[in-house]
């Protein structure tokens, strides 16, 4: 188990090499990535920045519910913080298992409580030049479940 | 007792400052802290629940600060 806030490019196939095993039959790997459009809004980047000593902590503690909770073989998580462009990798996920379902639902449950808890903010940055801090409690419902990343 | 506040992203901008200094007696609570800032000039646009993160955990509002704790005001987390 390894996480990490990190300020490089994540590199996705490293971590699927990382958590692969011979004992595995399944990886499953979930990418958030820097989305041109949000709320109607033309976006042209994305500024991440971190509690980081506390944004580590927290990773630690969903990475250790997720390995006792659904016993995963392994599981790596990296957060990238700094300005991203379009594309650009800001999360993953990975991880490997004897079997497909353990590892689709540790994914789940570690994006899914990364979103609630752990201390990362995203400022986006506009088309129109306009920079603003996204506060996910302010967003419709609707919204906020289907926001990728 | 003094207790150095860590802020971050809007709450950063809305004080102008990553890190606040405040005075307040031995054994106050996070709600009573809370309620200290909120009432200074800069710090109305903050919610009246804000997260608040002792030694970096999350702490509920009865909890006490104790001198020399990190103490941080944590805006709702956009990662991902």
């Amino acid at each position: 188990m390894r996480i990490a806030v990190v300020s490089r490019a994540i590199n996705a196939a490293a971590l699927l090499d990382e958590v692969g095993s011979v004992s595995c039959g399944a990886t499953s790997l979930f990418l958030g990535t820097v989305r041109e459009m949000n709320e109607g809004r033309a976006v042209e980047g994305i500024e991440y920045a971190a509690y980081e000593a506390m944004a580590v902590r927290e990773l630690e503690r969903i990475a250790h519910e997720a390995i006792e909770q659904f016993r995963v073989h392994d599981l790596v998580i990296e957060h990238r913080i700094g300005t991203l462009t379009l594309g650009d990798v800001s999360v993953a996920v990975a991880v490997s298992d004897a079997h497909r379902a353990p590892a689709l639902v540790a994914t789940r449950y570690v994006i899914e409580q990364l979103k609630l808890r752990v201390p990362i903010w995203k400022r986006e940055h506009y088309a129109d030049g306009t920079r603003e801090w996204v506060d996910p409690t302010h967003q419709p419902a609707t919204a906020a479940t289907e926001s990728g990343a | 007792m003094r207790v150095q506040l860590l802020l971050f992203a809007s709450y950063a901008d809305a004080f102008g400052t990553s890190r606040l200094e405040v005075s307040v007696p031995e054994g106050t609570s996070v709600s009573s802290l809370i309620a200290k800032v909120g009432a200074l000039a800069k710090g109305r646009s903050l919610p009246p629940h804000p997260l608040v993160a002792i030694n970096q955990s999350y702490a509920a509002p009865a909890d006490v600060i104790h001198a020399g704790d990190e103490v941080a005001l944590i805006p709702p987390v956009a990662g991902g």
